[in-house]
Order: structure tokens, then sequence, then C-alpha cells
């Protein structure tokens, strides 16, 4: 019989259980080798199992097995999945209209227009032309291996995923800085957004949506790549110098003139230093998202993968370091121009 | 400017710093101590009834040591802090019962601050910074710009309007930050150790130059310091402060002649009394002179160039003069006799104490 069979029987529960072991037969290698030999399998004190939800089935079938538990996970996010859906489902729709027209747009316009139309990106933000002529490089590369209209996608999929995270970061940062509250409440949210493995939320997600919608991989990503935008703009706003926020009430200045005024743009280096993170956690994840449709760079690596093609799944992968590289150099310059104009 | 005698008047303020200041408040108006309310409440006794008036047009300076509650009495003025109890009375208005409007109104139009470490806005220029009152109504830096620069130019920074804050020295920011209170055009500039963080060079310059803006502008001006010389140096109403609460305040050459309490006494030991005393303050105002007069010299001259004048000789005597008239004399051995704290057989009280 089952090792935890004297608990019920302790318990006088034998009648609710209605016998043991019947429901989930005969479950480990040991018993069905003691059954053929016609024996009781003799278990041993050492190996007394756990008291999980199987063993205990074992003793008590009503108990149920653990298998019931997650079949029971899902039946109930499927019961509140069509409820769900009708209120995600409109509030997200936008994201998929973006990503579909950014995806379009990059597509559309001729190389020769995009690639200088990025060089002059990179110069406006970070003035300096070894980096333009890095980004310039770095496309042209990329383009001379037929790999263009891939990075192109790729890059689409960042640029409208990194905006809307800051669009949504900056203010639940600015939130979680003004009120300990929120702080309390948003902290175990981002521990989780950023421990929680990306396939982990990919999954209820597909449910959610059809895998065709672009929406699916737009929200996988935004919840993986915010977390560093909302931080660092909280801590930015609190680390700005005490000194400077009296002075702003001593002169009078409103809330929100003191927030756009002084708060934001002394807390820029910090915000900034979330964004490039945030567009470094974007890019990680867009080729995990190409796992459910992310078109891009994604998608070649999981074809290296899939189909053993080192050649394609190496070269991809030096694609998408390419781009990591740009993106982070760009940024990190912007940065560095903002610290410079604040430096004290 | 209204010609009231007090601009600020602050009647029985208390503050208690605390989770729960209200019943820690009625121990200390009970007559408990600063000490005995931390150890048995755990609540930290900040200021205990302060009456201090603010005369208009001068400089009051408020002085104690770290800890005395200074800091956190000139932030009671504008409201920075909250009081636990009391009343603050600003142009006949008790500014306890202003709401937010009306406070921040006070705050733009008629009260300034100058901060210890200047706390300039790092990604503005100074000559923003300098407008940074007139910007917080809306106005643009175009329009305030040339009261803004004129004011910079006033403090001694022509032609650094373009600069960030950061590109200047200590000594530069903290002018732009007088220029900051100046062009807010305010009545009364409070100044928390303004010139505290600064080299002792530059800290001599700006003590004059605030004399000198003091003299044309006569502002009502707050000035919080630990150092006693920048105190006599700026003061026309001392306030001393220990512990919270306000140990002595008055005329600081009185102050300095009859120091009410041994605390004070510490403070003075230490001073060039040559540099500080004036002559009006230990004349005789007799009119009859003993012998013959060694010439005249004026009741605002400190005993230092009194000094330089009589060579050394201590048997002259002077005629003190004011704005024409002969108001007493001044013999150089009594001078001489006022230089030393211990000496003074005319003031029986401290002659007593230090006997």
């Amino acid at each position: 019989m089952a090792t935890y069979d004297f608990i019920f029987n302790g318990l006088g529960l034998k009648d609710w259980c209605g016998g043991g072991g019947d429901g989930g037969g005969l479950t480990s290698m040991a018993q069905l080798l003691g059954e053929t030999a016609g024996e009781e399998a003799v278990v041993s004190a050492w190996d007394t199992p756990f008291p999980s939800l199987d063993t205990l089935h074992e003793a008590c079938a009503k108990v149920p097995q653990s298998r019931e538990l997650t079949s029971g996970l899902e039946e109930g996010f499927l019961a509140i999945k069509d409820t769900l859906k009708v209120i995600v489902d409109p509030l997200t729709q936008p994201l998929s209209w973006a990503l579909n027209d950014a995806l379009w747009v990059m597509q559309a316009v001729p190389w020769f227009i995009m690639i200088p139309l990025l060089m002059l990106i990179a110069y406006v933000v970070a003035r300096s032309m070894s980096l333009v002529g890095l980004v310039a490089l770095c496309f042209g590369f990329l383009a001379f291996v037929d790999y263009y209209d891939y990075t192109m996608q790729t890059l689409a999929i960042i640029f409208v995923c990194a905006i809307i995270c800051v669009l949504l970061g900056v203010p639940i940062g600015i939130a979680m800085s003004r009120s300990d509250r929120v702080q309390r409440v948003m902290i175990p949210i981002l521990d989780m957004l950023q421990t929680l493995p990306p396939f982990v939320y990919l999954i209820p997600l597909i449910f959610l949506f059809s895998v065709t919608e672009p929406k699916l991989y737009g929200i996988a990503i935004i919840l993986y790549a915010i977390v560093p935008v909302i931080r660092l703009t909280d801590l930015g706003i609190r680390l700005v110098d005490p000194d400077v926020i009296e002075a702003a009430d001593a002169f009078g200045m409103t809330k929100s003139q003191k927030l756009f005024n002084v708060q934001i743009p002394l807390a820029l280096p910090n915000i900034m230093a979330g964004v490039n993170q945030t567009i470094m956690m974007s890019l990680a994840m867009v080729v995990i998202a190409s796992l459910v449709s992310a078109p891009g760079l994604g998608v070649l690596v999981l074809r290296g993968i899939r189909s053993l093609e080192l050649g394609v799944g190496l070269l991809s992968g030096l694609g998408i370091v390419l781009l990591a590289i740009i993106l982070d150099r760009v940024t990190k310059a912007a940065l560095a121009r903002i610290n410079a104009s604040q430096a004290r | 400017m209204t010609k009231q005698e007090n601009k600020i008047s602050i009647r029985h303020l208390y503050k208690v710093f605390g989770d729960d200041p209200e019943p820690a408040l009625q121990y200390v108006k009970d007559g408990m101590g600063k000490t005995e309310l931390l150890e048995e409440h755990n609540h930290v006794l900040g200021l205990n009834d302060i009456n201090v008036d603010v005369p208009a047009g001068k400089t009051t300076v408020i002085m104690g040591l770290s800890g005395s509650g200074k800091s956190t009495l000139i932030r009671h003025l504008n409201r920075l802090i909250e009081p636990t109890a009391g009343e603050v009375w600003v142009d006949g208005e008790n500014i306890l019962e202003y709401n937010d409007k009306q406070l921040r109104h006070l705050r733009q139009h008629k009260m300034s601050m100058v901060f210890q470490k200047f706390a300039l806005l790092p990604h503005r220029t100074v000559l923003q910074n300098a407008g940074l009152a007139p910007s917080i109504e809306g106005q643009s830096e175009r329009v305030y710009a040339d009261d803004a620069r004129k004011w910079l130019d006033r403090v001694g920074l022509h032609g650094q309007s373009e600069q960030y804050p950061h590109q200047l020295s200590g000594g530069m920011q903290q002018r732009v930050g007088i220029a900051r209170a100046l062009t807010s055009n305010s009545d009364i500039m409070l100044m928390d150790e303004a010139f505290s963080a600064l080299d002792p060079l530059i800290r001599t310059d700006m003590q004059d130059l605030l004399n000198e803006l003091q003299a044309e502008l006569q502002k009502t001006v707050v000035f919080i310091t630990h150092d006693l010389d920048e105190a006599l140096k700026l003061a026309e109403h001392l306030v001393i402060l220990k512990d919270g609460f306000v140990v002595q305040q008055g005329e600081p050459q009185h102050i300095l002649l009859n120091p009410a309490d041994p605390y004070i006494e510490d403070f003075v030991s230490d001073i060039n009394r040559a540099r500080v005393l004036r002559v009006r303050s230990i004349m005789a105002t007799t009119p009859d002179a003993p012998g013959e007069m060694a010439g005249e010299i004026d009741h605002d001259d400190t005993l230092e160039s009194v000094i330089a004048l009589s060579e050394g000789d201590t048997g002259r005597t002077y005629r003190v003069m004011k704005q024409g008239d002969a108001v007493g004399v001044l013999q150089m051995r009594s001078l001489v006799r006022a230089l030393v704290p211990s000496d003074k057989s005319d003031d029986p009280e401290s002659a007593r104490r230090s006997g």
C-alpha cells in the first residue's frame, strides 16, 4: 500500500477517500516490479517520498494529482480568456497597427533613402561622425549579405516597442517616485517581470491572441523591456538634489513646474540610461519573440537552430550583435551629451 | 516699501520633529527639556517658544552653533517647514493661515532665499538661473533678461550670463544665487548660511558685497550664520539661538558688551573686539571734557581705526561727533579697557561673573 495511508486511516477518512491507490494505478517502477514479483513493494525509510499531491493520491483517490492542478489552471485561464480578450484586445490593437505600419514603412522605403536616413538620425542624436561611419558600415555589411530586410524588420519592432516602453514607463516611474506606496506595489511586479523567463509569459499571450497578430510579440517585448526605464526614472527623480528642490519650493514653483522644469531635466541622465537598457532588452527579446511569429533576424537564428544551418545562425547572430552595438553606442553618446551639459 | 517697524514677527513658535508632535509639544510647554524629550518620547525639539521681531529694511542675523535650530527657524519664515505651533506675521498677515496659492505668491513676490549650497539649476544658464522668479511667473527669457542682467552686473558677474553654473567657481555661483534673489524684487531676503561654503577671502568679499547692496537697497535681510565675526560684520539686529531657544537678542554691540549668559560669553571671547566695537558703544556721554582734546572722531568708527589714529598713545582723549554735533568723549584709557572682556569694571554684573 501507499506510504501515507496511515494519515487518512488515522484521521478516519478512509471511507471518504473511497479506498486508496486505485485511481493512481501503479506509478513507480518499484511497485510494478513488486507487483510482478507477487509481493508488496517494500519501501525503506530512506526512500520515503515527499507528501506531494501524487504520493497522497496513491493513498487517497480524493486528493487530486498534480496534473489536475495544472489542467485546472489551464481551464481557469481559458474560462476568463474570453472576458479578458474583450478588454485587452481593443486596448492593444493600436500596438498591432503601429507594428504593422512600422514594418511596412521600414521595408517600403528603398535602401538608398533608408540607410542615409538612419545615418542622419545617428548624427542628430549623437553628434559624432565616427558613429555615423559605424552605422553606415554595419548596415552596409548587413545589406551586402542580403540581410537588409530582416534587419529593417528587427529595427522596426525595436523602435515601436522602445517608444511605447518610454511612453508608458516614464509616467509610471514618475508616479513611483512621487508615492512610496506606488513604489512598494510596483517593485515586486517589476522584479517578477525581470526574473520570469520570457518564454513563460509568451504562453498565456498565445492563448489570448492569435499568433498571426503582431501585438502578441509586441506585448511580450514591452513587458520584458519596460522594466529598466521605469526603475531608472524612479531612481533618477528620487536622486535629484534636495537642495535644488528646496530652492524651487522657496521661489514658489508649483508641483508641475517642479516636475517639468527641475525634476525631469535633472533626472534625464538616469532616464536615458534606462532607455538605453530598454532598447538593449527589447533587442534581446526580439529573437525569442520570433518563436511567436515576430519577423526579423530572430527568424534566421531560429532557422539556424531548427535545421542546423550553422552559417545562417552565426551570420544572423552577428547581425544582431552589430545592431546591438549601433543602438548602444548611439544612445550612450546621447547620454554622454546630456551628462556633459549637466556636469557639476 | 512699507514703513512698518517690524517686517516679520515670530510669536511663540514651536517645532517638534517626530511621529506624533502634538502630545510631545505639551510636554515641552510643561517645561521638558530637549534631552529629556528625546530620551523619553523619542521626539526632537527643534524650536522652543521663539519670539523674534525682524525690523524692516535692516539685516537681522540669527546666530547659533550647528543643531541650534537656526536653519529650521529660517525655513519657517517661508514655510518650507511647517511649525508645530505658533504664528509668523509678515506685513501684518499670519502666513501660517495662507493656502497654497497665497503661499506661492508670498514665495514668488515677497521673500527670496539664498542657500548655503547655492542650489542653482544645473541645466540652466546663469541668466536663466538669475531669472528664476520671473520665469516661474511665466515670463519669457526675453522679458526678464534685462532685469536679470542688471542684477548679475550689480553682483559682479558681467558677461557671464551665458555660462552654466558648473563653469563658475563657488563664490561666483553664490553671486548668481544673490542675483536670483534680487531679481525676484522681493522685500525680504532669507540667507541660509549663504557664505559658509566659501573660502575665507571670498567670504569677506561677499560680506562686503552684501553690506554694499544693503546700504543701497535696504532690504529686510534675515541672515543665518554660525560665525560670530560674520554676524557682527553684517548684523544690525542679532539673535542668538541655542538648542532651539533664543538666548539673547538685540543690538550686536550691546550683546558684545553685556553677554546674557556663559554661552554667549564663550562666543564673544574669541573675537577681535577692536574691529567690531564702535566708538558710540563705549564713549562717555558727558559733554565736559577732562583735559585736552586730541581730535574728533565719528561715533560709528571702529576702535581699531581710533587706535590707529592715536598712534598707540593711551593718554589722549577724543571728541565724538555725530553728524556734526559733539555727542560725547572717548578716553583712550577706557578704549583699552573695553578691549578686554573680563575687565569691565563699569559693568558690575559681568565683573561679578568674571571675578
